[in-house]
């Protein structure tokens, strides 16, 4: 169906490139051993953002994150966003590409937000077949995310997991584990962040996400997480992330940050915490 | 029938409609807050989105009124694309419309030329020419030459002194006391792109380029306009800016 003869993602880990660290890293990344983009910043035609790519690239694994192709829309993809997606992966060549389960696009409004879904066969057959559609044009596996979820649907009648599975099967997509979604919808659905991990088929995951939250309360002043990417990764999430790699082994990791960006050696000493913990839980396979 | 994506959509984007009923809690209680989050993070994205696009906006509007400002602009033209590097080129027209400032009918044009900023950075690279060969070709063959002038390169013409007013934002400049209008050219000579003040005659002269016109006739064209045109200062700003690409000489187009 697509070639899988691609460069893998080395199984270290990796960080979310923002232009603001390029000389720090171009002196060594130290623990850092691959980058991950959000491909919609690196469609434009030319200029800093490809010459600092082209740079990084030569020198580190990539991984293209697609933020905007609207997976779970109930339209068709655009043609044209899968066509600058195609070009992109065409001529970086990443040894991962990945997407999420969402929707961000109704009819002509993007709304630059990662919006939710009721679990179901129709939302089944509808993202498989987009992502049928992604892969055959990229010409490569995607690995579907796994969402954070502030609420859930009426119509919804399977979980998460079943649902991932499913779509996988159909698809042969693969999967990103992000362990901040998980703990962030565990604890807003008052479920139990070990046990989905446990359900997880972890032999599907190709890339696990770290990242940081905000805290709330909702209208009954239950606990209601954030994802916002803005915060350090708490002790909360690297025990889970420990726990999963105890489970699955080792994977490539990344360090996920996009708002209050801190100086490169913070998010490089995530980056060693999270390889010291990868290489120090013992790995169960 | 269940609530589907248009139903979504439009709540996301009127906070006066109520939430769509298929959105609960875990506990099967309406979702309330939560789904004010995904409101409040599609406002706040594109807000934030504009702000990055308009710093000098911003800076002659005030934070305060510019976030207001956004809200409303976002509401009524978002994204059209997934590409939010170009997000807001409804902008000017918005500007033009929007009756609290009227009083100010440089906006529009200042937001063009932040608009172009934006173009000017992600546009295609270019190799310049080495400015040595204009300098040492004969009279009547750079007259006879066309010029290929890089992408990132742009021109606006406003009736406001919107290079000024950007400076002095930009710059830390006065704000200009007369309000005559200017003309510039945004080059870009290596990553960062800058507004560079054109000379009377100066934009005759690259929009002809432009369009593909031999030197010597764009000169005409400049100097029918401004007797006086400074060439010099003109030519100087391009090729400074690294905007001249290639030099096709005799018959070639
Ligand atoms: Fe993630």
């Amino acid at each position: 169906m697509f070639d899988q003869s691609f460069e893998q993602l080395p199984k270290g880990c990796g960080v979310g490139y923002k232009p603001q660290h390029f000389a720090d890293i171009m002196e060594g990344a130290g623990a850092v051993s691959w980058f991950e983009i959000h491909a919609e910043n690196y469609m434009g035609d030319g200029g800093r953002p490809l010459a600092q790519l082209r740079h990084l690239a030569e020198r580190y694994a990539m991984s293209v994150h697609g933020v905007g192709l609207s997976i779970g829309g109930e339209g068709d993809l655009d043609q044209d966003h899968l066509n600058r997606l195609k070009h992109l992966v065409g001529w970086l060549n990443p040894a991962s590409f990945s997407e999420h389960l969402a929707w961000s696009t109704h009819e002509t409004h993007f709304l630059n937000d990662l919006l939710p879904l009721p679990y179901n066969d129709k939302t089944v057959q509808r993202v498989s077949s987009h992502i049928s559609q992604v892969q055959e044009t990229v010409g490569r596996q995607m690995l579907l995310e796994n969402p954070s979820n502030y609420l859930a649907f009426s119509d919804s009648d399977m979980s998460e997991i079943d649902f991932l599975k499913e779509v996988a099967k159909r698809s042969g997509c693969g999967l990103l584990l992000d362990v901040n979604n998980v703990f962030v919808s565990a604890t807003n659905q008052k479920m139990n962040a070990v046990e989905y991990i446990d359900a997880f088929p972890l032999d599907l995951v190709g890339e696990i996400h770290l990242g940081g939250h905000d805290e709330d309360v909702d209208d009954h002043g239950d606990p209601l997480l954030i994802d916002s990417h803005d915060q350090p990764v708490v002790n909360q999430i690297w025990s889970l992330f420990a726990h999963t790699i105890l489970r699955g082994g080792k994977k490539p990791v990344l360090i996920e940050r996009d708002g209050n960006i801190p100086p490169w050696d913070e998010l490089e000493g995530e980056a060693a915490q999270a390889l010291d913990i990868m290489t120090n839980v013992k790995a169960a396979a | 029938m269940t609530p589907d994506q248009t139903d979504f959509t439009e709540a996301l984007l009127r906070p006066d409609l109520p939430h769509p009923e298929n959105l609960i809690d875990h506990a099967g209680r309406p979702a309330g807050k939560r789904f004010d989050v995904y409101r409040n993070n599609v406002v706040l994205s594109l807000t934030e989105a504009l702000e990055t696009s308009f710093p000098v906006l911003q800076k002659l509007l005030g934070e305060q009124f510019f976030g207001a400002m956004a809200g409303l602009f976002v509401r009524q033209h978002p994204p059209t694309t997934p590409m939010m590097m170009h997000y807001g080129e409804e902008m000017p027209a918005f500007l033009t419309g929007f009756e609290p400032v009227e009083k100010y009918p440089y906006l529009p044009d200042i937001a063009r030329l932040e608009l172009a900023m934006r173009q000017s950075y992600h546009a295609a690279d270019a190799t310049p020419i080495d400015p040595k060969i204009i300098a040492t070709l004969p009279a009547d063959q750079l007259m006879a030459a066309r010029l290929d002038i890089a992408p990132s390169l742009k021109l606006l013409r406003s009736r406001w002194p919107i290079f000024s007013i950007w400076s002095a934002q930009t710059n830390g400049t006065p704000m200009p006391e007369a309000p005559s209008g200017e003309a510039l050219i945004i080059t870009r000579a290596e990553f960062d792109p800058a507004p560079q003040l054109l000379p009377a005659g100066g934009a005759t002269f690259v929009m002809a380029l432009q369009a593909g016109e031999a030197f010597g006739q764009a000169l005409d064209k400049a100097t029918t306009a401004i007797p006086d045109f400074d060439l010099q200062t003109t030519l100087g700003l391009l090729i400074a800016g690294n905007a001249i690409t290639a030099m096709k000489t005799g018959d070639a187009q």
